[in-house]
């Protein structure tokens, strides 16, 4: 594929009704409301233009678009022309060669003449058009004032910009507003004095700027360019491939020279995105190619013994009869294995099917674990389906947005942006959160509730909105008639109409008054299509799948389900979250939801795999830790997982983790779980492997090989690898295959093929016979269970409680620029943004401490103690604080609790009773994290010098 | 396994369905979750800590466990 493509130059439009006019002697139809530059586009004229781009509103500002409409004065800009029955246009004429020419000479006459050394040179649109339009001079000469010694911005790690070349379209300030929504860019000045400027003429690192690389991609000649392109020049192709950070799974084409990618540009023909990016999708790749990636296989036999260098077939062979030593001395469940949400499908799915037909066990886990695992139970439970129930356009068409913990502009950013739009367009905003998250008040954005909860009560909170609903009488209840199991309403009725459930009763309980409650919930149920959005702030808590169900109810009891604009919808944290559990990576569920108790499926996989499985439930991480401590699980396959960092309570990790015999470990960087590893597997980026990731919004999409993997293998080779030394025999050729049989044993995944993929682009599941180019809205005429389950939702205060010694409630969450346990983030230039985790304390709560911003805090609960360096903010309440878990030095798992949610033991790291203080010196934890981190970095380097 | 943490495990499973207002509901629902989700090794241990008067469970939750069937030697042992 080339690296550019055909810009319509104004946005798509639909409508019912069709027009037809006559451009250039051609009769042309389009939807009512095209612009005639589009219609002109789509029958094949192109129609010069420079301030128009077709993922940007028209502006009319460049003057080149001009056309001739027969009947009509002038020459009207056909960008902003809409086009209507019966014109007859011409987009070429001597009279309108002559304008453009002119205009085309003003432009370039303040425009230096270096395309042949300019970064753009070949791939400038301003270029294009002093060719299209047959520029052949410029009269005025460049004696006059110009803007050609303006200085140049190069402050941003990623992109320059360069005023000197800018010709004022406004491109890159309507992206930043309409596409990003973050209104850091504006254009200051008037006339000929106008310039772009970034927030109050700062330079864009200064500025509101998120980096996020809509005003690049926007821009039409090198004024905003790609540091990358100016170092290395044009990429000569690019490949289609999806983005490995996030649960948005945004669309990209990897623009490449050879096997070196030049840079990565949001697809807009990607459906999760439609062409927008942020500044980890867009920018930060960095670390595909960092020094510390280990690209040979190491063994050792004690953590504390140097790496060994060997060969793929050594350390397979020494994985495999390490296993089988275990299985045959401590018994077949001695071992497991842990898939990532990072990694394909295709790889999680052979992991799972390694545990369960080689090691013949179920102990197979996934880091879903630790965070949207209640999703699964919740949504399962009452709706029928593990997954959300809408596709990310559904937001389009919403009312009401309600926003339970998360935080979409750093989580979701591409979301975010969008949902910020709908919300710019008149949508109503309820934040639940006991943050004020940008969310709450951004540019031209404000919520209408936001409710401040204490943390830990959620479940309070939802059963008091449901309580307004229901005892109000502004339930739906004609939907909850036809659509939902009357039996489990009523019980669920009785009891969410009861006093104890009401906004006033629980008010001292949650922190929020109860007039906003019930505010909010009448918002909910009464102002059109509400649609419910939620992250981790859900369901990282002991209550974590009863809040899921709590939401589920609220949507089914208010008929918020079923149709676009409405929904219940989890933002997964990784990319790969939904894809990983659809593949069967729990240890009680084979590929697609079903119980590995269930004979008839079994038999199903029996028959495919041709090993007989076990029917009982296997190992959670958590149980293989406790476990490895008691002695009864001594070996452990990691693939792409750090469970020494993300996951709670790191002292009983790692603890478990040196009580095993062979821990192997598949990554690509020696992670925190690799310094306690027997056996390191190179790993292969998303850029360097062939497979596919499924999104929160259910969407399959191809991840594309751009590069060869710098190990030499792509992941599912080495599983494979693996299974066949373990005697259990796999031959696949490609991830295809592996997608193929997925297809023929999941009956959500029945209708996908690669092949499909390849012309459809993107699929959403379930994609079967009933729906074979995939399913936007689920449950629309019926739930997938049949009726739709209410559920009780007792609320259940969590063990973890503030006391005299522990007095402060600590959160935890992401931000924008980095990416969970920041294995590939910290390896690149995000690290201007956020060099290290620091800790948010609420002012009063920091006077009382004598905490200044920036001091070193010393944060105690009653797992464990760690130091941050203190910012202090009114973000967080009084009574809370909060800080990031990107740095493992951070130390914020260890002293997260073990308190779990009760259903799927998903961590409880939303609350944690803490005390803080100001302190000069490291944790003893830290202490000891330094020391055996520098142990293990010299044993790496001891390797590494044998080899050199 | 530590018995403190799976005793934990099952209150806080009981702790859910307490809300349940049937009672024998609420014990089904108890005993299906821990069957459905818990390693028999775990189940095991469980079941013999009820048995063995069950210190720490709620009633509920050793209600439960004291009903769960005996868990064979599956292949994973």
């Amino acid at each position: 594929m080339g690296i550019r493509y055909i810009d319509l130059g104004t946005p798509v439009r639909t409508s019912e009704r069709e027009v037809t006019l006559e451009i250039d002697g051609t009769q042309v139809t389009v939807p009512e409301g095209t612009s005639i530059m589009r219609a002109a586009a789509e029958a094949g004229f192109s129609i010069p233009k420079l301030c128009a781009t077709d993922s940007l509103e028209p502006f009319g500002s460049c003057r080149l678009c001009l056309v001739e409409i027969e009947g009509r004065k002038g020459f009207p800009a056909s960008c902003t022309t809409p086009v209507a029955e019966g014109l007859v246009v011409r987009t070429q004429s001597s009279a309108l060669a002559k304008i453009r020419r002119n205009v085309m000479e003003l432009y370039i006459s303040d425009h230096p003449l270096d395309c042949l050394t300019c970064s753009a040179n070949g791939n400038c649109e301003l270029q294009d058009m002093a060719g299209v339009v047959g520029l052949r001079e410029v009269r005025y000469g460049y004696e006059g004032a110009n803007h050609l010694d303006s200085p140049k911005d190069t402050s941003n790690p990623y992109f320059t910009f360069d005023p000197s070349k800018c010709i004022v379209c406004s491109r890159c300030v309507r992206a930043c507003e309409e596409t990003q929504g973050t209104f850091a860019l504006t254009i200051d000045g008037r006339g000929f004095g106008s310039v772009v400027s970034a927030g109050q003429n700062e330079d864009f690192m200064d500025s509101e700027c998120v980096s996020c690389g809509a005003c690049v991609q926007a821009c039409p000649t090198a004024t905003l360019m790609e540091k990358s392109v100016i170092e290395k020049g044009q990429a000569e192709r690019s490949v289609v491939t999806t983005c490995a950070y996030c649960g948005v799974g945004c669309s990209f084409r990897a623009e490449m020279q050879g096997t070196e990618v030049v840079r990565m540009v949001p697809n807009k023909d990607g459906h999760a995105n439609h062409g927008h990016s942020c500044v980890k999708g867009r920018f930060a790749i960095g670390y595909a190619t960092h020094k510390d990636r280990i690209t040979q296989p190491m063994i050792r036999a004690s953590i504390h013994d140097p790496w060994k260098q060997v060969t793929w077939d050594e350390a397979i062979a020494h994985a495999a009869s390490e296993f089988r030593r275990i299985q045959a001395e401590h018994g077949r469940g001695a071992v497991g294995g842990i898939t990532s949400s990072r990694c394909t499908n295709e790889e999680t799915y052979l992991v799972q099917k390694l545990v369960r037909a080689a090691f013949g066990n179920n102990n197979v886990d996934t880091c879903a674990r630790v965070c949207h695992s209640p999703t699964g139970y919740g949504l399962k439970t009452t709706l029928g389906e593990s997954a959300g129930t809408q596709a990310f356009d559904s937001v389009e068409k919403s009312d009401v947005i309600m926003v339970i913990g998360a935080n979409p502009t750093d989580g979701h950013p591409v979301f975010g942006s969008r949902m910020k739009r709908r919300l710019r367009e008149g949508a109503k905003l309820i934040v639940i959160d006991p943050r004020t998250i940008d969310l709450v008040r951004s540019p031209h954005v404000s919520a209408s509730y936001h409710l401040k909860l204490r943390p830990g009560t959620n479940v309070a909170v939802v059963n008091a909105l449901a309580h307004v609903v229901m005892t109000e009488g502004l339930w739906n209840e004609s939907f909850v008639e036809a659509r939902c199991d009357g039996h489990a309403f009523a019980k669920w009725r009785d009891f969410i109409v009861d006093p104890q459930n009401s906004p006033e009763a629980l008010e001292s309980e949650t922190g929020v008054p109860a007039e906003q409650i019930r505010g909010a919930a009448r918002l909910f149920a009464t102002g059109g299509n509400a649609a419910i959005y939620y992250g981790l702030g859900v369901t990282e808590h002991s209550q974590g799948s009863t809040m899921v169900m709590g939401i589920a109810n609220l949507a089914m009891a208010t008929g918020n389900i079923g149709r676009e604009g409405v929904g219940v919808n989890p933002l997964r944290g990784q990319n790969n979250v939904q894809g990983s559990c659809d593949m069967g990576s729990f240890p009680h569920e084979l590929p697609g939801y079903r119980h590995v108790s269930d004979q008839i499926t079994r038999q199903l996989f029996e028959g495919e795999w041709s090993v007989r499985l076990e029917p009982e439930p296997g190992l959670r991480i958590p149980n293989m830790l406790d476990a490895a401590l008691d002695g009864s699980f001594r070996g452990i396959y990691i693939e792409g997982e750090d469970i020494a960092q993300s996951d709670p309570d790191t002292q009983h990790v790692t603890a478990a983790l040196e009580a095993m015999e062979c821990v192997v470990v598949q990554d690509i960087f020696l992670n925190e779980t690799a310094k306690y590893a027997h056996v390191f597997l190179p790993g292969a980026t998303f850029l360097e492997k062939n497979g596919t990731f499924t999104n929160a919004e259910r969407r399959i999409s191809p991840v594309r090989k751009v590069m060869p993997p710098l190990c030499g293998k792509e992941d599912w080779e080495v599983t494979q690898m693996l299974s066949n030394a373990l005697g259990y025999p796999m031959n696949y050729s490609h991830p295809s295959e592996i997608m193929d049989e997925i297809a023929r044993l999941t009956p959500t995944f029945a209708g996908v093929s690669y092949d499909k993929l390849e012309r459809l682009g993107s699929l959403q599941w379930p994609c079967n016979a009933e729906a074979p180019e995939g399913t936007p809205t689920m449950h629309v005429h019926e739930f997938v269970r049949g009726k739709g389950n209410f559920v009780v939702t007792r609320y259940v205060p969590t063990e973890e409680r503030t006391s005299r010694k522990y007095p402060l409630i600590l959160t935890t969450g992401r931000i924008l620029s980095q990416y969970n346990v920041g294995a590939q983030t910290r390896r690149t230039p995000n690290v201007v943004w956020h060099d290290e985790d620091r800790l948010e304390i609420h002012p009063s709560d920091a006077e009382v401490r004598g905490v200044r911003d920036g001091d070193w805090v010393g944060v105690r609960s009653r797992a464990g103690e760690t130091v941050l360096r203190a910012v202090i903010t009114e973000r967080v309440q009084p009574g809370v604080v909060y800080t990031t878990f990107h740095f493992p030095e951070s130390g914020a798992n260890v002293i997260t609790t073990d308190n779990s949610d009760w259903a799927t033991n998903c961590p409880e790291y939303k609350v944690t009773a803490v005390q803080v203080e100001p302190v000069t010196q490291p944790s003893e934890w830290q202490k000891r994290f330094r020391s055996f981190s520098d142990e293990q970095l010299a044993l790496l380097a001891r390797q590494e010098s044998q080899e050199a | 396994m530590e018995i403190q943490r799976l005793v934990k495990m099952a209150n806080d499973i009981s702790r859910f369905f307490e809300a349940e207002p049937d009672h024998d509901e609420a014990v089904k629902g108890v005993l299906g979750h821990i069957s459905r989700f818990w390693d028999p090794r775990m189940r095991r241990e469980i079941a013999e800590h009820a048995a063995a008067g069950g210190s720490g469970l709620t009633d509920l939750a050793r209600e439960a466990v004291s009903r769960l069937p005996p868990v064979t030697e599956a292949r994973t042992a």
